[in-house]
């Protein structure tokens, strides 16, 4: 994505905005027509074909027309090319785990053995029918879009994917006492996460977020992140053929958002477990925000709570754009109803339009 | 918290083995290894907790700091932390588990910091809900610990949680993990008895249920 110039002042009403235009003007730190909004169903897509989660992702054309058929229904300013995080360790070898009311899983870790790492090669894109799948998807979405709605590809960190190919409790300790080997595994996921990245703009996706929840102050220190998770983001992105959106999946970040500023990411992911008027002070203009509605807490939203939370988080980071609202994980949760998406959508038309009201209107 | 164990928690943080080693070492030597756990181990870990809680502190430091703490005592105390079951008219009898979730790391999490605050706990990993079921009855246990990672998973601890209560309802259920963190009722709408929002959560917990070690 290229930022554009602001839209001309006339006398008359202008014109609604592209959700391209809309994000790019956001992403520039300008006001556009109203606040984007990044809804993320993914496995919803599969109800609204009437087809299993597992069926929905075995086909590509099922999974473009169900984001298509979703942003018909909500009106939100993106496709999402997701399909789920354990896709990538199939790449690698592994197995995922479905279920009929949520996210697939990660099967056993591919990595049982640290001294493994030593003889792990990197999957070629070309080699993997799953990630082809997400390619195929992505090209089919593209030719939908016309380039007037975001297509945002996802790649797991290099630092974070390790959680899915060794297990948490190893990684951690990799990290801490096996420092040569952590390093190896770096080197294999930066160049893994990088084909695979430019595969996904190369086949259509205008962004990539980029999920690294490993980085967040919830998961490491400050001092571990510096010496690592920031390196690799600095690395990585750097080499990415498309702007990235660091994403921190529910995890705080906001005492660490100016470390975050010289990894090239152009936008980052908050949770809703932080003040989102501090973070968008934190950001200063050089990064904008993607969040922060609690997704967990919307399985039981009532269209005035959704508005409520709307509202909240438009009056706290929307004034001057560099803000484009989201749920707080990058997934909307397979339990949420259709209703509480709905009122959201209606939310952010209302509350989100620029300029925005005053906070005391009502 | 006592000054010695305030300087146990910085080693921790900071992950200075060493350090924590003389603490503990200090300590043993004018204290019984109850007492040490008591006095110096269970508040710096509750205390870590806390700031976890608070954004203060990370995940893999409370990790690692458990890590640590568990291997200092078994070399301090001579002897493997024991996972073994307590007798039947001891105290009561604590079972862990991860209901279908391949993450173990917040059970495993938990399931330090209960060994080094001197419980014995049986740790059933990852399970399914019927042979969790099925493990719980054989074994007696009293107070099941569950951790859950997705939100399908902390919502099927209900099914487990009815299912329980027809076959051994004496059983206290404790959960926790991310999606009980994101939505503070969620540990009430699944039936649970009482939910963990960081590790330290734990000991006060038990307390509560009138579990000593």
């Amino acid at each position: 994505m290229t930022h554009q110039s602001q839209p001309s002042t006339t006398l008359s009403p202008p014109a609604p905005m592209t959700s391209m235009q809309r994000v790019l003007t956001a992403l520039g730190q300008r006001e556009p027509d109203r606040v984007p909004l990044f809804l993320f169903p993914v496995m919803q897509g599969a109800r609204e074909l009437g087809c299993s989660i597992q069926d929905y992702f075995a086909r590509p054309e099922q999974v473009a027309e169900g984001q298509w058929r979703l942003r018909a229904k909500f009106g939100h300013d993106c496709l999402y090319n997701f399909h789920y995080a354990a896709i990538e360790i199939e790449a690698w070898g592994g197995t995922t785990l479905f279920r009929t009311d949520g996210p697939p899983n990660a099967g056993s870790p591919i990595v049982q053995d640290p001294e493994d790492i030593r003889r792990l090669s990197v999957p070629r894109i070309e080699d993997s029918p799953s990630l082809q799948r997400v390619l195929a998807a992505t090209r089919l979405m593209a030719e939908q879009a016309c380039g007037e709605v975001p297509i945002i590809g996802v790649v797991m960190s290099p630092f974070s994917l390790p959680v899915m190919q060794l297990g948490f409790e190893h990684y951690l300790i990799l990290m801490h006492e096996r420092r040569d080997l952590f390093e190896r595994l770096m080197q294999l996921n930066e160049r893994f996460c990088v084909d695979w990245a430019n595969a996904q703009v190369e086949a259509g996706a205008n962004a990539i977020c980029y999920f690294d929840p490993v980085s967040s102050v919830t998961i490491v220190s400050r001092e571990l992140f510096l010496a690592t998770g920031r390196e690799v983001a600095r690395r990585t992105i750097a080499q990415l053929k498309a702007p990235a959106a660091m994403h921190f999946a529910s995890g705080r970040i906001l005492p660490r958002v100016p470390d975050l500023f010289d990894t090239g990411a152009a936008v980052i992911g908050v949770s809703s477990h932080e003040d989102l008027g501090a973070l968008k002070r934190a950001a200063q203009g050089r990064l904008s925000l993607l969040g922060n509605l609690n997704g967990i807490e919307m399985r039981h939203w009532t269209p005035e709570q959704a508005e409520s939370a709307v509202k909240t988080a438009i009056q706290a980071a929307g004034r001057g754009g560099g803000f484009i609202l989201a749920d707080n994980h990058g997934e909307i949760p397979w339990q949420v109803p259709d209703a509480v998406l709905m009122a959201i959508a209606h939310a952010v038309k209302r509350w989100g339009c620029y300029p925005l009201a005053d906070d005391n209107t009502d | 918290m006592s000054s010695s164990s305030d300087a146990l928690l910085q080693a921790l943080l900071a992950l200075n083995r060493v350090q924590a080693q003389e603490l503990l070492a200090q300590a043993r030597a004018e204290y019984s290894p109850l007492e040490v756990i008591e006095i110096l181990i269970r508040p710096a870990l509750e205390e870590l907790g806390q700031l976890w809680e608070g954004g203060d502190c990370a995940l893999s430091q409370i990790y690692m700091s458990g890590r640590i703490c568990e291997e200092l005592l078994e070399e301090l105390f001579g002897e493997a932390l024991s996972d073994d079951l307590p007798e039947t008219d001891g105290p009561p009898r604590l079972g862990i588990a991860v209901l279908e979730d391949y993450h173990l790391l917040g059970k495993q999490i938990v399931r330090t910091v209960l060994r080094a605050a001197g419980y014995r706990v049986h740790d059933y990993g990852r399970q399914d809900v019927d042979t969790l079921l099925e493990q719980v009855r054989a074994d007696g246990i009293e107070v099941l610990l569950i951790s859950t990672l997705m939100l399908p998973a902390a919502l099927r601890v209900r099914t487990l949680i009815e299912r329980l209560r027809e076959v051994a309802p004496g059983v206290r259920v404790v959960v926790g993990g991310a999606p009980y963190r994101f939505d503070d009722q969620l540990w009430r709408e699944v039936g649970a008895d009482a939910v963990g929002l960081s590790a330290g959560d734990i000991l006060p917990i038990l307390e509560r249920l009138g579990v000593k070690p």
